[in-house]
């Protein structure tokens, strides 16, 4: 049975998968990030199909607005290698293509050999709200508190560790 | 009568429905048509934009502004339009000619799409979404990427040093525009900006005034304009990241930031101006649009208004004032909007109020105090009589020298 | 309707095109996209498991989102690393960063 939000998800899905191949494939670095936001944007949509908007729309702040972005200045800041003359693949890439496809093989074979993974979705519950519930769940002692703070900390050290490493500092003396 | 945009909805669903459509797709030509309306309107508002903001700088000169076409030279945006129209498209060789031509569609649709969320009246509103405050960053965060394809794909210095300015400087004010976002969020307990404005039975301005001033700064931050518009400074880098932009694809960027103005406008008015709320706005749906207008309109002049008086800052100004200044102040503020939320009980009571906004106020003499004792630290510290070089003239210093 | 097995065959893909990225690529830049790629992947499963074997607990959105912060940092510190690298090597071929002392 075809219904819209199967069409809109395969349609999506395929767009996505195409982009992602594109950032494998692509030879210059720019076009590999910024088909790297068209396969984020796609997750966003699949997200929201999900009935997981706000992780749709935080997909797009932080992958996009922050990720993407940070990744596109560095590649403009190391701008030689940018547009890279030599192979865009090591030497390894035939074994590289090898495991990944073996990978895929595996997962799907799991995936379509177990009845549990084709259940339906049930409908969410009317009174359930999702932001709400998240909310409550990431500050309150019972839920994820600590997870909560721990990724906090993560994001000061790296906030602080990035600083550190590019720094640009000043030869002596001068 | 009152509510003649809903009527008119009513009735043609009703037509299509009478046509023996099904449901789903009633449902379908009615949100494109609504979608197709609403953006019509905007961009017919953007043409007009253009004559406004030609008049109203021309008064901040003393000049006249256009006024030959028509009256008051209302024709002159037209004029204006046909003369982007029929100019010559140029893709600059080397340029990259498919991110090149995405860019400037991805500018204006950015704006386009914020007023989905905007609610224009209380029965007109594109998209409830319960994540309605974060959609608007997001929208701004692909607005960003529309700015960095230009400058990229143009293949220019200027366009790339303009793309990594402008994006060097929405990242550090996104920072505290977010942050200040969230006053109204916790003060309205709601991230749908309908519920914001529904909820705004006293203005937040009133409630959170140092929040709705670091959301127009950095909101005037996220256009790009003057004292912000390091991106395209005239002086350095000529015209930044749409320097190679030609005809309708520079008319595109154009109208982008004219109407991005306006939207932040209409944002600012439903998060801290009670968006359609007026006087009647409620038994009378249709004067609402007529109020957000006038608030969106109000804040638009007023960001002219800093735009054509203020010198264009330094970058790394910018930056600190962004940093050090402005991130600090609006993250002391969430904090304690957020525990006098608390302490204070229900909103809406006359000492939630008071409190929020003497709260407010302590803040800002705080501010004010440490400012002032930073300066005139400063001030003495640049005053102060200090060594001046002088080369040591001695033999063995010259002969250190020149081995 | 979507049945759950859609969604993880679609996460198995962008997972191994992922892999393949971090495997087969010489730009230190590109491995860490490919990086991101799995990411994602692993975002859409946590995503469709919550939607459909637990949607009255919120483990899944939480588990998500601390996925994202982990990106987040792991990006920034990265392209860090790879800029600091490529002032002292002019190079950031993963390939070529083969000296462990400079």
């Amino acid at each position: 049975m075809m219904t819209v939000s199967l069409i809109v998800f395969l349609i999506v899905a395929l767009i996505t998968l195409g982009s992602a191949l594109m950032v494998v494939i692509a030879r210059n670095l720019v076009h590999s990030a910024l088909w790297l936001v068209l396969t984020l944007f796609g997750v966003a949509i699949l997200f929201g199909l999900l009935q997981a908007g706000f992780l749709a729309v935080v997909q797009v702040v932080i992958y996009i607005g922050a990720i993407s972005i940070l990744i596109i200045f560095a590649i403009m800041l190391t701008r030689r290698i940018a547009s890279d003359t030599g192979p865009r693949f090591n030497e390894n890439w035939g074994w590289a293509l090898g495991i990944s496809l073996m990978m895929f093989a595996a997962l799907v074979w799991v995936i379509v050999s177990w009845p549990g993974f084709h259940v339906q979705a049930q409908p969410l519950d009317a009174r359930f709200e999702p932001v709400v519930e998240l909310g409550k769940a990431l500050v309150s002692p019972n839920g994820y508190v600590l997870p909560f703070e721990l990724a906090s900390v993560l994001l000061l050290a790296a906030l602080i560790g990035a600083i550190v490493i590019a720094w640009e500092r000043k030869p002596e003396g001068r | 009568m009152t509510d003649p945009i809903n009527l008119i909805a009513e009735w043609l669903r009703g037509l299509l429905a009478g046509w023996g459509l099904s449901s789903g797709l009633v449902i379908f030509i009615m949100t494109l048509l609504g979608v197709v309306v609403t953006a019509a309107f905007v961009l017919l508002m953007d043409v007009f934009l253009v004559w406004v903001e030609r008049k109203v700088v021309a008064r901040f000169q003393d000049r006249l502004g256009p006024n030959r076409l028509g009256p008051f030279g209302l024709i002159q945006p037209l004029a204006d339009v046909i003369k982007l129209l029929i100019k010559e498209d140029i893709t600059p060789i080397g340029a990259d000619r498919v991110v090149y031509n995405i860019a400037p569609i991805l500018a204006l649709a950015t704006v386009l799409v914020l007023w989905s969320v905007i609610p224009l009246s209380p029965t007109v509103l594109g998209a409830d979404i319960n994540v309605g405050v974060l959609f608007i960053v997001a929208a701004g965060a692909i607005g960003t990427l529309g700015i960095i394809m230009a400058g990229w794909a143009s293949n220019n210095k200027y366009a790339l040093i303009g793309a990594f300015r402008m994006v060097a400087e929405i990242v550090a004010y996104e920072v505290p525009m977010v942050i200040a976002l969230m006053v109204p969020v916790i003060l309205a307990r709601s991230m749908s900006i309908g519920e914001i404005v529904q909820r705004q039975t006293i203005w937040y301005i009133v409630l959170a005034p140092v929040a709705a001033l670091v959301f127009l700064i950095t909101a005037i931050a996220e256009l790009g304009r003057a004292p912000f518009d390091l991106s395209e400074a005239e002086s350095e880098i000529v015209a930044g990241f749409h320097i190679e932009y030609t005809g309708m694809k520079f008319g595109m960027f154009y109208a982008g930031e004219l109407l991005h103005a306006l939207t932040m406008g209409a944002l600012f008015a439903s998060f801290f101006l009670g968006g359609w709320r007026g006087p009647f706005a409620e038994q009378v749906p249709i004067l609402g649009v007529f109020y957000l207008f006038l608030k969106a309109f109000f804040i638009y002049w007023v960001i002219m208004w800093v735009k054509y008086s203020l010198p264009r800052i330094r970058i790394d100004h910018l930056m600190e004032f962004s940093w050090k200044f402005l991130t600090p102040l609006i993250l002391a503020v969430v904090m304690i909007t957020a525990l006098l939320d608390k302490l204070l009980g229900e909103p809406g009571t006359l000492i939630y109020t008071l409190g929020m906004l003497v709260a407010n106020l302590i803040v800002v003499w705080i501010t004010l105090t440490l400012l002032r004792t930073y300066f005139r630290l400063e001030r003495k510290r640049v005053g102060e009589e200090r060594p001046v070089a002088a080369p040591d003239l001695t033999p063995a210093a010259r002969i250190e020298r020149t081995s | 309707m979507i049945p759950l097995s859609y969604y993880l065959i679609f996460a198995a893909g962008l997972f191994s095109i992922g892999l393949f990225g971090v495997l087969a690529r010489k730009n230190a830049i590109a491995i860490l996209i490919g990086i991101e790629l799995m990411l994602n992947a692993v975002n859409v499963n946590l995503v469709a498991f919550w939607r459909y074997r637990t949607p009255g607990m919120i483990a899944g959105q939480v588990f998500t989102v601390i996925v994202l912060a982990v990106a987040a940092a792991e990006v920034a510190v990265g392209l860090a690393l790879f800029i600091s690298i490529y002032r002292r090597r002019d190079t950031i071929a993963a390939d070529q960063i083969d000296l462990m002392k400079w």
